[in-house]
């Protein structure tokens, strides 16, 4: 029995240990290097990357990016919460509108990505119709600011908040409205009393999944945001590419992850058997 | 009353989710490579079937994806059944964790361990090492839709067979296995639509002889919106949109 269950755990286990552990256990160590003369890394171990992480231009940036990561998550939950009790109150079809929401979601990010740009960008669908229609006659602008960022980030990860708020709202006990509304209660006063506070668990559960997406974002601000809106997302691939800074891409690499790590802690904690 | 209204926004943000990939698919058979409708034509296809590089890079994501997914889905299911049988929380909590790495962080560490690699080895980076990445971000895909099938499949069976004097193998071969096999194969699809879309990772640890159809169509988007892009990005909706579809439906 356990041997045959420690075969089984094997390649697993070498494919994590190898691909996902020990990467980040070299990106640890590059982040506590020098930054080597051709790129690469050098002795002597030093803090300098991570104190380098506050000075006002990269501390500007990762402020920007948790700005940026709070207004997309914000959007999707006004978005997603009335969405997602629609889908939970659709009897039968519940399954089939459900799909409807996940399946943009499967196909390929990054031409739903490329599909904003082509109907944001000056002579895009948008400023073309605009145009001719003689409403505007200059294009807009669009593309390439933090509104485009924010538009492509909601309409990437608005489906990683409509689900697990479908799932709170679905396991929601219809006796408890009805009764709300036998004692007098408008659905208004339902809605903020019953229904929000016994959803809190998928709206946590949402927020963070979708905070944790836009934070670690690198697709959207560099394809919708051009080189204004920049993400740390993008400081730490520049770091690895053209920079050649890699213990200060390191550093940002380790602090994004600690924030995301710690933002699903503070979760887990809370509602053990909502993730995953 | 309440639900109607709410049926109404309903619509409104399925248009959002819905249209701008419509509109996209629309434009990719304009005859005219400006947004003003001009007829109906295949220009654009034929120019994207013509275009060598582009072919190149979709036979590598094939290729790419099709390994790839093959060997992740072959690596999670036996950990899925390894987890189900007895719960590992280190190996567990660590591929929730490669989950829900961000890309970005995911690329970069993998090409830093490439790099580190070189230094011993005299490989450089290529398909290999695109591959490699690949199985690593998306066995915890695999792990979990797997696992979700194991919880479905009662275990007493699996003991039955035993009784019955089949080996723990032959019991997993002949009892188990077939059984959570549409969830194998869901797993498997899933894996390959994730695979063959992912360019952050990708763009990371690829090298000049392996570059990706998401890569192609990044640098060509970055230079501007064309109509073969459209074109392209249409087909790769409708392809990744059925294989989804279908892994909804093996998974029923």
């Amino acid at each position: 029995m356990k041997r045959l269950r420690a075969i089984f755990l094997a390649p697993a286990r070498t494919i994590n240990f190898v691909l996902f552990l020990a990467p980040m256990a070299i990106v640890l160590a590059y982040s506590l290097l020098s930054r080597g003369v051709y790129g690469g890394v050098e002795r002597p171990w030093t803090f300098e990357s991570y104190t380098r992480l506050i000075d006002p231009l990269y501390g500007g940036i990762l402020l920007r990016s948790f700005w940026i990561s709070v207004l997309s998550t914000g959007v999707c939950l006004v978005l997603g919460f009335p969405m997602a009790l629609f889908i939970a109150r659709s009897g039968a079809r519940r399954n089939l509108y459900l799909n409807l929401v996940m399946l943009p979601f499967w196909t390929s990010f990054l031409v739903r990505t490329y599909a904003w740009m082509f109907l944001l960008r000056d002579t895009g669908l948008i400023n073309t119709v605009l145009q001719s229609l003689g409403i505007i006659h200059e294009p807009l602008p669009l593309l390439y600011n933090d509104g485009a960022v924010i538009l492509g980030l909601v309409y990437g990860y608005l489906p990683f908040m409509i689900l697990p708020l479908y799932t709170t709202l679905e396991r929601l006990d219809k006796s408890l409205l009805e009764a709300s509304a036998d004692l007098g209660a408008t659905p208004f006063v339902t809605l903020t009393r019953i229904i929000i506070p016994l959803s809190a668990p998928g709206i946590r559960a949402g927020s963070i999944l979708v905070f944790i997406t836009c934070l670690g974002a690198y697709l959207t601000p560099d394809l919708l945001g051009g080189s204004k809106t920049v993400m740390i997302g993008n400081v730490i691939q520049n770091q690895f590419t053209s920079a050649r800074d890699w213990p200060f891409g390191a550093a940002a690499s380790l602090a994004l992850m600690a924030l995301v790590m710690v933002m699903l802690l503070v979760v887990l904690r809370r509602d053990k058997e909502q993730m995953l | 009353m309440k639900q109607r209204a709410l049926g109404f926004y309903a619509v409104l943000v399925y248009a959002f989710l819905h249209v701008p990939l419509l509109v996209l698919a629309v434009f990719s058979f304009n005859s005219s490579k400006f947004t003003v409708w001009k007829g109906f034509s295949l220009d654009w296809y034929k120019a994207a079937f013509h275009d060598a590089g582009l072919v190149e890079a979709a036979v590598n994501s094939l290729i790419i994806a099709t390994v790839a997914s093959l060997l992740a889905t072959i690596a999670g299911t036996l950990c899925a059944y390894g987890l189900w049988k007895r719960s590992a929380p280190i190996l567990s909590n660590s591929l929730y964790l490669s989950l829900v790495t961000p890309e970005i962080v995911t690329g970069i560490s993998l090409l830093a361990l490439f790099q580190w690699m070189f230094r011993f080895l005299k490989i450089q980076l290529g398909m290999h090492t695109v591959i490699l990445a690949h199985i690593a971000f998306t066995l915890a895909y695999v792990v979990i839709v797997v696992m979700a099938r194991l919880r479905t499949f009662d275990p007493a069976l699996e003991e039955a067979a035993m009784d019955l004097g089949a080996t723990e193998w032959q019991a997993f071969r002949q009892v188990t296995l077939p059984s959570i096999l549409p969830g194998v194969l869901a797993a498997g699809l899933l894996a390959f639509t994730v695979s063959i879309d992912d360019y952050v990772i990708t763009s990371l640890v690829a090298g000049v002889d392996s570059e990706t159809l998401p890569m192609v169509i990044f640098q060509m988007a970055r230079r501007g919106v064309s109509p073969v892009v459209n074109a392209i990005s249409t087909l790769i909706v409708i392809a990744l949109g059925g294989l989804i579809l279908l892994s909804e439906r093996i998974q029923r």
